[in-house]
């Protein structure tokens, strides 16, 4: 195994914790979750603290980020939520995933008083009947009074999470959305279009409604990109903007590469070459922990090649040049030129970059650049 | 045995009207094979004849009955392999024509009974599946006899499937059928009027012995092609091969020829010994030609060698199929292949993918142009790609196509016919509510749905068939389609003139609901020349990226765009644009809906 550039035997500066728990689970989602079961919340922080345990090794601290992703964060019982806080390494960037609807006062002085600097909100639209659609149970006063609730807290960099692109959604919904959330001023913005995810409730509902409609809904991308570069956010990665110096740091480490370890059910981690999937059972992973074992993981070893190919994939996603050394590998020359000559891709010097119409089309501008490769015939 | 006891016969019949089911049940009566051995079609050996319950192969089997010995003939029914039929047929005295008493005559009854009629074949009438509940039996053998001449008390009734007269269809055969001529003190004469070939043995040639006798191990030589071999073996079929000491004046059997090559023994050729060589030929060789022709391309570039080989070893079995390299600088490498009709080159095109396991594109086919160039040369071209515009006039073939219908429809087909410059011959009543009416039909009119609308048209009613009778000439234009400003040659097409802006105009906007959207504007333009008939304008996609890629989940993303990566395998490049294999297809089905 090759080993990569980067963070080897300088360690990982980077944590994400998974908290999985859920008062419901959305139509539409397909990450590990687990609906209720407060009595387990406890049990299931002692496990993550034992994983960590296992791996801090490879960590280096202090940290650079935390993120605490979900399932819903912010439903974990309060009183596990803060041990788990308070055990932690610290960080200078501590993320946590929040509905609406379950930022409190209490909450905010809570995550604000154990070092977490940043929340980011599943907003998804302000539209009652999209969020119906949605399964969401935060209300449009919901989100506004989260806003209120953090910034009270002093906690300044909020991010809102919105979606386009839902069944029934105008023109003027999305409109309206863009409206409301920039009228709350956020640090960060994340607009993802909704997928229809196979084997999800949502697609079974709503699967042919969203392949009629997705021509339609092509301009949305662009409209989104307009108001909120308009608004002064800068559009530094596909789906994300954010007001200057307020990239998500912790996303960012995925982006350009970085190595990152990862706690807890369904968490991934890559670190020197290795990545690896814990299994997605909490049973499974709280008997292991206890046990004094690693969790049930997948294994996946990323060689130089695939390396380079998710440099290219993830690097192209950004509003900075990816380094053409650490590419070269995955490129195709002859797919690189015609897309240069059709004003997709630039070649600023040492490296790689999109156009602004070529962020558009980026997911079949990468498909065109890649090399056939042998790793990827045994798809 | 002595000529007096042997009674050559085939069967004839519209496909589906019971000839591989009655072939089977006289195998059965006659104790060639046991009900256990049995299984349908017995004598259809390739996987492709049984699925599509036809004969593509001619097969020859001997039974005993009440001591004669009876050689069935079993031939292809379609008008692509009319001449194999023909051959067949001249190697019997006598024919079965069944006709099923549901449908009455159809137009391969009738193809096939006029080529049994000119072959001065005795016609034996029988009426098939008079067990079906609509069966009616009187008014078909009506019908029957009027066609043959005969009388319709003497036309079998029977039912292949329960088996009920099939013993007097047997015993019909040894009155009514004359016995073979031929004089057995003669130089040896045989006909070969088929082929097939053995992995291990090589050609096996199928022969009707008119004069003298064979042996093996004796030198022989077919008199039209003058290759000379030694047969290995020679013998008949019951159904499996039997081998013999000798084959003798009026018996049907085999010859294991040793060649290791189908193209040295053409169907139609004459063996005869090499000591004693007869002195003139049997009557009625010639060369088929290809009429319908396509390009076969892999659709992996680098499988072009498999394809090569795979065309090689089938042109062994197959002595009709031609083939020569093509290059496209739409498709790269692969052949311009000539088959004698359509359903031929489904057929190729089937064996190709499934005994060769070949992924293939084939182009819309056309058929072979008569070029005559200003300098007076004549030119055959077989691909639109090399249709010049230099030229003093072009000829193309013309078909008679005979078409039935219930007369409901005769109005439907005559507009059909029109659409497609038809020239009306004759039409004329077989029964009260059925016309048969013959037209006139360029070729190449028929090689796109033409089949297809006829049925459609028709409810299904209408049964054709066609022979092709010649060239003629016609206002023909070759349309070329340009994508990006880029000719694809692969998407040519050559049409009368008066055709040339609907077709083109149809053409292109089918190639815009096939063709995906790119990531840029694609024109699409018919022209004739440098004259643009037809504009569409593929827009550009606006948005095509993975919404949501964060998290630690990376491999899965990697995963997706990596396939996506193998899908766009199957797209062709054509300069800038990717085009589905089935965007070539397009010409075919210039009148349907998209499929979805």
């Amino acid at each position: 195994m090759t080993a990569p550039p980067g963070d080897v035997g300088v360690g990982v500066g980077h944590l994400y914790v998974h908290l999985p728990f859920c008062a419901h689970r959305c139509g539409y989602c397909d990450f590990v979750t687990l609906v209720g079961r407060p009595e387990q919340h406890a049990r299931y922080v002692d496990a993550l603290l034992g994983e960590l345990e296992l791996e801090r090794s490879f960590l280096r601290e202090p940290l650079d980020t935390i993120f605490f992703g979900g399932g819903t964060p912010t439903f974990t019982e309060p009183a596990a939520l803060r041990g788990l806080l308070e055990a932690l390494p610290s960080a200078s960037e501590v993320t946590i995933e929040a509905n609406p609807e379950t930022v409190t006062p209490e909450l905010a002085k809570l995550l604000v008083g154990r070092g977490v600097t940043r929340v980011s909100l599943g907003v998804q639209t302000f539209q009652p009947r999209l969020l119906e659609v949605l399964e969401r149970r935060a209300q449009p006063d919901d989100v506004r009074r989260a806003v209120y609730h953090l910034r009270d807290a002093q906690i300044d960099n909020i991010s809102l999470d919105l979606i386009y692109g839902i069944p029934g959604q105008e023109p003027s919904d999305l409109e309206r959305d863009l409206d409301e959330a920039l009228a709350l001023e956020p640090d960060h913005l994340s607009c993802y279009e909704l997928e229809a995810k196979p084997g999800t409730r949502f697609t079974h509902a709503y699967g042919d409604e969203l392949a009629r409609q997705g021509e339609a809904m092509e301009g949305y991308f662009e409209r989104v990109v307009e108001r909120l570069v308009a608004a002064g956010y800068r559009w530094y990665e596909t789906a994300n903007f954010c007001r200057p110096e307020r990239r998500s740091r912790h996303n960012l480490g995925y982006w350009l590469g970085r190595d990152y370890l990862g706690l807890g059910i369904g968490a991934v981690t890559t670190v020197a070459g290795l990545r690896w999937r814990n299994a997605p059972s909490l049973g499974g992973y709280l008997g292991a922990i206890e046990d004094g074992r690693a969790p049930a993981r997948e294994l996946e070893p990323i060689d130089a090649s695939t390396r380079s190919r998710e440099r290219l994939m993830l690097g192209l996603r950004l509003d900075e040049p990816v380094p053409f050394v650490d590419v070269a590998g995955a490129v195709n020359a002859e797919a690189l030129l015609r897309l240069e000559r059709l004003r997709l891709v630039e070649r600023p010097p040492g490296g790689l970059i999109l156009t602004r119409r070529g962020r558009f089309l980026g997911g079949a501008v990468t498909v065109e650049l890649l090399k056939e490769s042998l790793e990827m015939a045994t798809l | 045995m002595s000529l007096d006891r042997i009674r050559n016969f085939s069967i004839v019949a519209h496909i589906d009207h019971g000839k591989s089911t009655l072939a089977d049940r006289i195998l059965e009566v006659t104790d060639t094979l046991t009900a256990r051995e049995m299984r349908e079609q017995v004598l259809d050996t390739m996987d492709l004849e049984r699925e599509r319950g036809i004969t593509i192969k001619a097969q020859a089997v001997r039974v005993e009955w009440k001591g004669h010995q009876l050689n069935l003939i079993d031939t292809p029914g379609h008008v692509d392999f009319t001449y194999e039929v023909s051959r067949a047929l001249q190697a019997c005295e006598g024919a079965l024509l069944v006709v099923d008493a549901a449908q009455g005559i159809e137009a391969q009854t009738l193809a096939n009974a006029y080529l049994a009629i000119e072959n001065d074949l005795e016609i034996v009438p029988v009426v098939n599946k008079i067990d079906l509940p609509q069966a009616d039996p009187d008014s078909t053998a009506a019908e029957v006899a009027e066609l043959v001449g005969d009388d319709p008390e003497r036309v079998l009734r029977i039912s292949a499937k329960t088996g009920e007269g099939v013993e007097a269809v047997l015993d019909a055969l040894v009155e009514r059928i004359p016995a073979p001529g031929g004089d057995p003190e003669a130089p040896a004469r045989a006909l070969v009027f088929d082929s097939s070939y053995d992995q291990y043995r090589g050609v096996v040639a199928f022969v009707r012995v008119v004069d003298g006798s064979f042996r093996p191990r004796e030198r022989l030589r077919a008199m039209a092609q003058g290759t000379r071999f030694e047969p290995e073996e020679l013998g008949f079929f019951s159904p499996d091969r039997v081998p013999t000491a000798s084959l003798e004046a009026g018996e049907v059997g085999y010859v294991m020829t040793g060649l290791k090559d189908v193209s040295r023994l053409r169907v139609g050729d004459t063996l005869t010994s090499q000591e004693r060589p007869a002195g003139q030929a049997l009557p009625g060789y010639k060369d088929v030609k290809p009429t319908v022709f396509a390009g076969l391309f892999p659709t992996e570039s680098d499988d072009y060698p498999e394809l090569r080989d795979a065309l090689e070893r089938l042109k062994l079995s197959d002595a009709s199929l031609f083939y020569e390299p093509e290059t496209s600088r739409a498709l790269g490498f692969g052949f311009r292949c000539g088959f004698l009709g359509l359903l031929h080159m489904e057929i190729v095109r089937e064996r190709l993918e499934r005994e060769f396991d070949l992924d293939l594109l084939v182009t819309a086919p056309n058929v072979a142009y008569r070029v005559i160039t200003q300098a007076g040369e004549e030119l055959e071209v077989h691909n639109p790609a090399e249709f010049s515009r230099e030229f003093e006039r072009v000829e193309e073939p013309f078909i008679r196509a005979t078409t039935i219908v219930p007369k409901e429809y005769v109005g439907t087909v005559m507009e059909l016919n029109n659409e497609r410059r038809g020239q009306f011959d004759h039409m004329e009543y077989l029964s009260e509510s059925r016309v048969l009416l013959i037209y006139d039909l360029p070729l190449a009119e028929i090689v796109y749905d033409y089949y297809d609308q006829l049925k459609s048209r028709t409810k299904g009613y209408a049964s054709f068939d066609y022979d092709v009778t010649g060239f003629q000439e016609g206002a023909l234009v070759r349309v070329d389609i340009l994508l990006a400003s880029d000719p694809v040659d692969a998407l040519s097409l050559i049409v009368h003139r008066e055709f040339a802006y609907d077709r083109g105009r149809a053409l292109v906007e089918r190639l815009r609901q096939e063709i995906p959207r790119q990531m840029f504007d694609v024109p699409i333009q018919a022209a004739i020349g440098t004259r643009i008939i037809a504009r569409e304008t593929i827009k550009a996609r606006r948005k095509d990226v993975l919404a949501k890629c964060y998290g630690g989940d990376i491999s899965r993303k990697r995963k997706l765009l990596e396939r996506q990566k193998k899908g766009k395998k199957r797209m062709k490049q054509v300069g800038t644009v990717e085009i589905p294999q089935e965007a070539f297809l397009a010409v075919l089905d210039l009148n349907g809906e998209r499929r979805s």
